[in-house]
């Protein structure tokens, strides 16, 4: 199982708008809500009143700050779940092939009954997309909600990751990127999407978009924009103002 | 190859559904509640509901976390040790409710006004108003003075209406959106959703803030704004944009006071609008030069010139309002460095403004007709619209900076049209159309009126004749003339102090006053516990009702345990704090989609109880019984103005009435079978222009918003603002005290002003050097998130943000903790780096810290070791002038509590420094120690 | 100076709690498994052929090293009742070729060591497959973290060379093999050096930045302002550590010193029994502290998206 099938035509994976997202994590505790419920076993939390919780999110919402030269700093909220590489590594050095790649869709998941919690495919990832759960010990890994977006007991608009159905700003996109027609595939080409460490070599399906460009407003010249300026000087008189109102409401 | 596992690829996600409102933050979004046998598995957004269609936030989706909090109260409390402690005995709500009785009924009968009743963050205020009004205490009062006021009253008496639960930016066609002083705001699902929209369309977002994160780092533009001077950042706007006549005349001239005359001759009249016999305010027609009504059919209003009669000058309120803002002082080079932003940007995003609102004009082919029967064959919009909070409100200048802003919307003329902001039903309702407040008590008997209202001048405020406020609060007295939500954060001081008198009984309902939603939380501690020289409290009795063992909890002598959102009826009412969309009307309930548990009640329930036990009017029949069953029986049948009742929908016998209608037992299973709510689109003529639109007006009348048309125009200049400043200026027979005078001369101007805050006016820049400034995080309400075992690994501390300037210059580095010094106080947390901050800010989270044995959360929480509260560093009074008079730390118009003031100096804290201070003991947790672990999983 | 147990002991209290703390099984297993195969595969090449009461200490030795090994290794595992699935995976995945060729090595090898031993008669056909098999195994293990390109100090050709010099050399100085010990001690030392100098360099050159983690290093320089959760969590607890450079040259240091150079020294001067048991205490000694640094200063790329580099 632990070979890669062949590369799917079909790719199902999450695009990731870094221009919206807000950073809320409304699609952290979605998730986690989701998946405490379904999938396996549930995301657990140790010490979860005490000094030290920590628990088990298939979802994690970074935020870096980015310094430029000569603009003020950007923040960036950066979500980051399993991005169901191609080329995952993560499955290749699962001994017991509870980790598997699916070959229809491409989804990556973890067989949690044929789990033995070496951890070894957690150290494979790149992106830190898989955690040990310490209470049920298996591999605990977003699974693109495959209990959800196949599920035929829910209504077709809500078999969508429970991620992306939540997130208020709109920031998360899920389709077929395998097809470059699909409304995911469009909207990467049009904004640019890419992979985070294609120096990994692990092929990511899922695509992130870039924030746009910050703090770009022009000085447009306002005196162009005002057709009869009441005054140019920047000390207007009332009485400079008066005879453009004049004008100004003969007009209406 | 092996074959591939195959997973159930279609588990029953659930046996039941059951919709209801969220209630994790204020917001109300819908919520679907997946039931597994009978328990709570799994909560998702609803997507039919107007609020949230469908997107649920973090808290949402924790709510199973708070349903199973181990902070949970179990039953009614007594105290048992000291105030403070946390001592408490569990006790039978016959006990409890006996008690209470007990406490209240002799003050009913003999003074009403030693209850001092106040809650937070409920959202039943028309029915715990209500309850006070029947019990005949003056002092009731909602959290919203804390809150937000400025921003309320600013609109209301500008436009009629403000922003968050009363209106919104048509988030479908703005194309320029500005975002003044908001983290996270009410509308917190809305919000986000507006900007993906935007996002969507590729409009533009700029955002004013001092701290660019969460909103402000999606906004493309960030103006990094010093605290405390946007009103001077707006007001230069508006100079750019007079400067270059891009302002909407025709707007002003239909929909404005602009053209209104302006008595300009000293004396008693001076600054008041010249009026005909009828008491119209009267305006110069351009055509005939006379002054005439300004509504008269076929006029042109002038808005340059003015008119003499008898010798006065009367200028329209335009050329005052050009006079002044075209004036050098607000020039962008004037105000750049002030506000901490250069002039070239405020240039800029002027001319942005300019150019979106009048280039890129949008029209909607409707036809529609305005009220004074003119027909209008389309809607033109500008669309630009603006949206602000706290960051411009909870500043001692705040109601002035709010009007700014709004005068600034309303100058280009996007108020109210297609791109524009726009009002939520029962929104627009101008000053007038609310009620004045009132505080007439007599022993035994009923108030006179609604406590809380817009006054219109010196003669609507609460105090007696020797100018002593009538209110424990202070609402509505020369210290707060227009505190139009009362002023809650004062109200444990005042009592301690027993000024203007004391009280006998602080019941509280859904508020943290002992921590976090207080002032100065170290002295408000020691003011609940102070006792006199016999050893009774200063304050002698505190009733509380929480459903959560928070800080306050400790310092009550009884507690009234409350259900969970999930177990309880609630009424998101027309007649409170709406949940409509700008094109619907909509109300919504909760209802118990799980029993309680435990021994706890629903509180209206059991303020229902307790009135009939008191024997309150409205509460009781004739016969003595109580006249409601509970809080659902109230819903459905109690009736504010005959056929207007707590919920708008599926009225009358039938299930048909809208808005209007009798009571229909059935109402609230209608409302569960529609998913929890209620909503009925506002025609499509009727849709925009709203306070001048006769379509709108009828269509309001129709649903029970008023009781006839009140079509009104947009006050830039508010007259009864300057009748406050006729009275200080000695005119009138209600004068303030001399000391106030020339406060409310200099701040209660009719035209928005900008002046520094108090703080900032009062502070040496050189020993307070910085603004210190609370966020909230999207992902907790205030202290609740905190007993939320997934919101709390979000945020569990509370790390002091400071910029790299400021790291540098203290030698700061990862790890290391700051002390945090205002005039006031000291605390000491730990620091992180951002760059991307107004260099003289500082921040860190609202709420987070909690103290030792709150919340059942273990003591060495870092809630409670790893973070701390500017409260402590902020007094509701400011340092002492010299004068013997302490001023509060409000804004001198509304008494709206300046958290945003707030300036301190930092220094590094000495190595070795690990815990937080300051740290008071812990408070003994009435509850058993929570589970260490949780693998929580409903088995169907 | 404290020993070098004693030293790690020390580090990994300190490390306990807060921050992460490579696994002591895993060190345990990596460095006694491989003493344990490093020992078979000298006793199946025949290089010493016991017999007899030798046999059985020797094998018995071999066997319980790598046996000790495993069950320790065991111990790192969530569900070791599991451990059978562990043997499926062969064709891809290095853990289970480990698995498979361990017991492939075991089983081998046991009617060449219960033929030595009892009939004092090595079965060299047997024998020599089961070292081949037995080196196979540290290699193994070896790719296992070579494999990992994730942790760019350990994608690396010197990553194999010093397990397999590791194993060998110790396996040497078990079997008594002092001349060939010595020389194994030597290019133990050399691979070590040659795997710290190349490894200080690896994240540079395998090109992972906070700017490719995120992608947004064109638009400036990227820093982590808040980690996703003020809450710990597993990747922190498990691959984000943080040692201090200093103490990290001191253990390398003793590493080198214990691992490879005292006992190449000792064996050099003396091939006596006393001198050859000095010599493998310092290895292995030495071994520990190698080994803990292998995990502890394995930079992991995870470690960008949490601002630890
Ligand atoms: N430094 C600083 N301080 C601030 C602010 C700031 O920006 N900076 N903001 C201020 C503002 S705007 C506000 S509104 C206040 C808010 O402050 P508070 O109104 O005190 O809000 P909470 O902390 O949420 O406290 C509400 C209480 O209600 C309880 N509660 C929760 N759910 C229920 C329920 O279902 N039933 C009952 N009966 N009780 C319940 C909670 O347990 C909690 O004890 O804080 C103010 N304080
Ligand atoms: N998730 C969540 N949502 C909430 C709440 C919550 O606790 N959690 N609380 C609710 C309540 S009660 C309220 S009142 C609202 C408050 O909603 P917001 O007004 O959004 O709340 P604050 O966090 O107080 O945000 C104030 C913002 O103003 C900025 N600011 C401070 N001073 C200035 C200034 O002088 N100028 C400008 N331009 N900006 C300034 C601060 O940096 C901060 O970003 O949120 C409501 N919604
Ligand atoms: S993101 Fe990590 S866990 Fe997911 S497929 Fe890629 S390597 Fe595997
Ligand atoms: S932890 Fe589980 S899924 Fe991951 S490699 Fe080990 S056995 Fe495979
Ligand atoms: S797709 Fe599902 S499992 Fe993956 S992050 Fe989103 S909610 Fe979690
Ligand atoms: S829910 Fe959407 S906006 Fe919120 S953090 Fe997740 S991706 Fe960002
Ligand atoms: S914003 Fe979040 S917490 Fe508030 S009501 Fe909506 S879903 Fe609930
Ligand atoms: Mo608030």
């Amino acid at each position: 199982m632990t070979s890669l099938p062949p590369p799917s035509a079909r790719k199902l994976g999450l695009v990731i708008d870094l221009d919206t997202c807000v950073g809320c994590h409304a699609c952290v505790i979605s998730c986690k809500g989701w998946n405490t419920e379904n999938y396996g076993a549930p995301l657990s939390d140790m010490d979860a009143y005490g000094a030290s919780p920590e628990g088990t999110f298939l979802n994690r919402v970074h935020t870096f700050e980015v310094a430029r030269d000569s603009a003020p700093p950007m923040v960036v909220h950066f979500p980051k779940s399993c991005l169901h590489c191609d080329n995952a590594p993560c499955v290749t050095v699962c001994p017991t092939g509870a980790s598997y790649k699916r070959a229809e869709d491409g989804i990556v998941l973890v067989n949690e009954s044929a789990c033995i919690g070496c951890g070894l495919c957690a150290w494979a990832c790149p992106y830190g997309a898989r955690e040990m759960d310490s209470a049920a010990k298996v591999m605990k890994k977003c699974t693109l909600c495959v209990d959800r977006i196949y599920n035929d007991t829910l209504p077709e608009e809500d078999r969508t990751p429970a991620c992306v159905r939540t997130c208020p700003a709109g920031a998360r996109h899920f389709g077929d990127l395998g097809d470059p027609d699909s409304d995911v595939s469009q909207l990467v080409a049009a904004r640019g999407g890419f992979d985070l460490m294609p120096e990994q070599g692990t092929a990511p399906v899922n695509k992130y978009l870039p924030p746009r460009g910050r703090d770009t407003l022009e000085i447009p010249d306002l005196a162009s924009l005002c057709a009869p300026a009441p005054q140019a000087a920047p000390n207007a008189q009332p009485t400079g103002l008066l005879g453009w109102l004049d004008r100004a409401l003969e007009r209406l | 190859m092996a074959s591939q596992p195959m997973p159930d690829l279609s588990p029953q996600v659930s046996d039941e559904v059951r919709k209801t409102t969220c209630y994790m933050c204020a917001c109300r979004c819908g919520i679907n509640v997946h039931m597994k046998a009978g328990k709570v598995a799994y909560i998702e957004g609803n997507r039919d509901h107007p609020v949230n269609k469908g997107v649920l936030c973090a808290k949402g989706s924790a709510g199973i976390m708070q349903h199973l909090s181990p902070a949970r109260l179990r039953a009614p409390l007594k105290r048992v040790g000291p105030r403070g402690s946390g001592q408490f005995e569990e006790i039978s709500w016959e006990e409890a409710l006996q008690t209470a009785t007990d406490w209240l009924a002799p003050l009913r009968a003999t003074a009403p006004e030693k209850l001092a009743f106040f809650t937070g963050r409920d959202q039943s205020q028309s029915f715990t108003g209500w309850w006070a009004q029947a019990f005949g205490t003056p002092n009731w009062a909602a959290h919203g003075g804390f809150c937000s006021v400025n921003m309320a009253a600013a609109g209301i008496y500008t436009m009629g209406g403000a922003f968050w639960e009363f209106g919104q930016p048509d988030w479908d066609r703005t194309k320029l959106f500005l975002l003044f002083g908001v983290a996270e705001d009410h509308d917190s699902n809305p919000i986000k959703m507006g900007l993906g929209k935007l996002k969507a369309r590729g409009a533009r977002v700029i955002g004013v803030n001092p701290i660019r994160s969460g909103y402000n780092a999606v906004a493309d533009d960030w103006v990094g704004i010093t605290p405390g001077t946007d009103g001077l950042f707006i007001l230069s706007l508006a100079h750019e944009l007079l400067r270059a006549g891009k302002i909407d005349l025709g707007y002003l001239i239909r929909y404005t006071n602009a053209p209104y005359l302006v008595n300009a001759q000293d004396g008693p009249d001076k600054g008041l609008f010249l009026r005909g016999e009828d008491g119209k305010p009267l305006v110069r027609d351009r055509r005939t030069g006379q002054a005439v009504a300004w509504d008269s059919p076929e006029i042109a209003p002038d808005l340059a010139n003015g008119v003499e009669i008898g010798g006065v000058t009367h200028l329209p309120v335009f050329r005052h309002l050009a006079d002044r803002y075209l004036a050098p002082e607000y020039a962008p080079d004037a105000v750049a460095a002030r506000c901490g932003i250069p002039a070239a940007r405020i240039r800029a995003i002027a001319a942005e403004i300019a150019r979106v609102a009048f280039e890129e004009e949008i029209t909607i082919n409707q036809p529609w007709t305005d009220f004074r029967g003119q027909k209008h064959d389309s809607m033109i919009g500008r669309p630009v619209a603006m949206h602000a909070m706290r960051g411009v409100s909870a500043h001692s200048n705040g109601f002035q900076t709010a009007r700014a802003l709004h005068m600034l919307q309303i100058l280009i003329g996007s108020v109210e049209t297609p791109g524009g902001f726009r009002f939520k039903p029962p929104y627009p309702k101008p000053p007038e159309a609310h009620p004045r407040p009132h505080a007439g008590h007599k022993p035994g008997q009923p108030l006179d009126g609604p406590h809380l209202g817009y006054p219109l001048g010196p003669e609507h405020l609460l105090i007696q004749d020797d100018n002593t406020p009538k209110r424990i609060d202070k609402a509505f007295s020369w210290e707060a003339p227009l505190s139009a939500h009362g002023l809650m954060h004062m109200v444990i001081s005042n009592a301690h102090a027993g000024d203007p008198y004391p009280v006998d009984t602080l019941f509280l309902y859904m508020a943290n006053m002992a921590w976090n939603s207080s002032m100065n939380t170290s002295a408000v501690m020691e003011m609940l516990t102070d006792q006199n020289p016999d050893g009774s409290y200063k304050i002698p009795r505190i009733i509380y009702s929480d459903a959560y063992s928070s800080e306050m909890v400790a310092f009550a002598d009884l507690i009234l345990p409350d259900t969970t959102y999930l177990e309880r009826h609630d009424c998101i009412s027309l007649l409170d704090r709406p949940i409509c969309e700008a094109e619907a009307l909509a109300d919504s309930i909760r209802w118990p989609v799980v029993a309680p548990d435990r021994d706890v009640r629903p509180f209206q329930s059991v303020l229902l109880d307790l009135g009939a036990r008191l024997g309150l009017p409205g509460m009781v029949r004739e016969d003595g019984q109580p006249k409601f069953k509970d809080y659902a029986d109230y819903i459905t049948n109690h009736e504010r103005r005959p056929g207007v009742g707590p919920l708008a929908g599926f009225r009358g016998e039938d299930g048909t009435g809208k808005g209007r209608g009798a009571p229909n037992p059935g109402q609230i299973e209608a409302y569960i079978q529609n998913g929890g709510f209620w909503l009925d689109h506002i025609p499509p003529e009727a849709q925009f222009f709203k306070p001048w639109n006769a379509a709108y007006q009828d269509w309001a009348v129709a649903r029970g918003l008023y009781d006839s048309p009140q079509p009104y125009v947009f006050n830039l200049y508010v007259e009864p603002l300057r009748k406050f400043q006729l009275a200080a200026e000695g005119h009138g027979h209600r004068q303030p005290p001399d000391h106030l005078r020339e406060r409310l001369i200099q701040t209660m101007n009719p035209l928005p002003i900008w002046y520094p805050t108090f703080t900032d006016a009062e502070t040496d820049p050189a020993e307070y050097p910085l603004h210190a400034l609370t966020q909230r995080p999207m992902a907790h309400y205030h202290s609740w998130g905190s007993q939320n075992a997934w919101l709390r690994q979000l945020h569990g501390h509370t790390p002091l943000y400071v910029s790299g300037d400021i790291w540098a210059q203290h030698g700061f580095s990862e790890g290391d903790w700051a002390t945090l010094t205002s005039p006031h106080g000291r605390i000491t947390l730990p620091v992180v780096r951002m760059d991307a901050l107004n260099p003289q800010t500082v921040w860190t989270w609202n709420a987070i810290a909690k103290r030792r044995g709150a919340w059942a959360l273990g003591e060495e929480a870092p809630e409670a070791t790893r973070s701390s509260l500017l409260n402590h560093l902020i007094h509701e009074l400011l340092p002492p002038k010299g004068d013997g008079l302490r001023w509060a730390n409000s804004d001198p118009i509304t008494g709206q509590a300046a958290w945003y003031d707030l300036r301190v100096r930092i220094e590094k804290a000495p190595a070795g420094q690990s815990v937080s201070y300051p740290a008071h003991p812990a408070q003994a947790s009435p509850l058993p120690k929570a589970p260490r672990d949780l693998a929580h999983q409903v088995k169907g | 100076m404290r020993s070098p147990l004693g030293c790690w002991a020390g580090w990994i209290a300190r490390w306990k709690g807060y921050k992460m703390h490579p696994a002591p099984s895993l060190i345990l297993f990596t460095v006694l498994s491989g003493l344990g195969f490093g020992l078979l595969v000298w006793l199946g090449l025949g290089l010493r052929a016991p017999t007899g009461l030798g046999a059985i200490i020797l094998f018995g030795l071999g066997y319980g090293l790598a046996g000790a090994g495993l069950i320790a290794a065991a111990f790192h595992l969530g569900h070791p009742e599991r451990a059978l699935l562990a043997f499926t995976q062969w064709r891809s995945s290095w853990l289970s070729r480990e698995a498979v060729l361990a017991l492939a090595a075991l089983v081998v090898m046991a009617p060449h060591a219960a033929s030595s031993a009892f009939a004092a008669t090595p079965l060299p056909v047997l024998g020599w497959l089961g070292a081949v098999l037995a080196l196979a195994t540290i290699l193994a293990t070896a790719m296992i973290y070579a494999q990992i390109r994730a942790v760019p100090r350990w994608h690396h050709w010197s990553t194999p060379p010093v397990f397999l010099l590791a194993a060998l050399a110790g396996g040497a100085a078990l079997a008594a093999q002092i001349t060939l010990a010595l020389w194994l001690m030597v290019a133990l030392g050399v691979a070590m050096l040659a795997h710290w100098l190349a490894g200080d360099r690896r994240f540079a050159t395998a090109g992972s930045t906070a700017g490719t983690a995120t992608g947004l290093g064109a638009l400036g320089r990227v820093r982590l302002l808040e980690p996703p959760h003020s809450g710990r969590n597993y990747l922190l607890r498990e691959m984000v550590h943080e040692v201090g450079r200093k103490h990290a040259q001191k253990l390398r240091l003793i590493a080198l010193g214990a691992g490879a150079v005292l006992p190449a020294l000792l064996l050099a001067l003396s091939g006596g029994y006393l001198a050859v048991a000095l010599a493998l205490l310092a290895h292995l000694g030495g071994m520990l502290a190698q080994r803990w640094l292998f995990f502890a200063e394995a930079e992991h790329v995870v470690g960008l998206y949490y601002g630890k580099r």
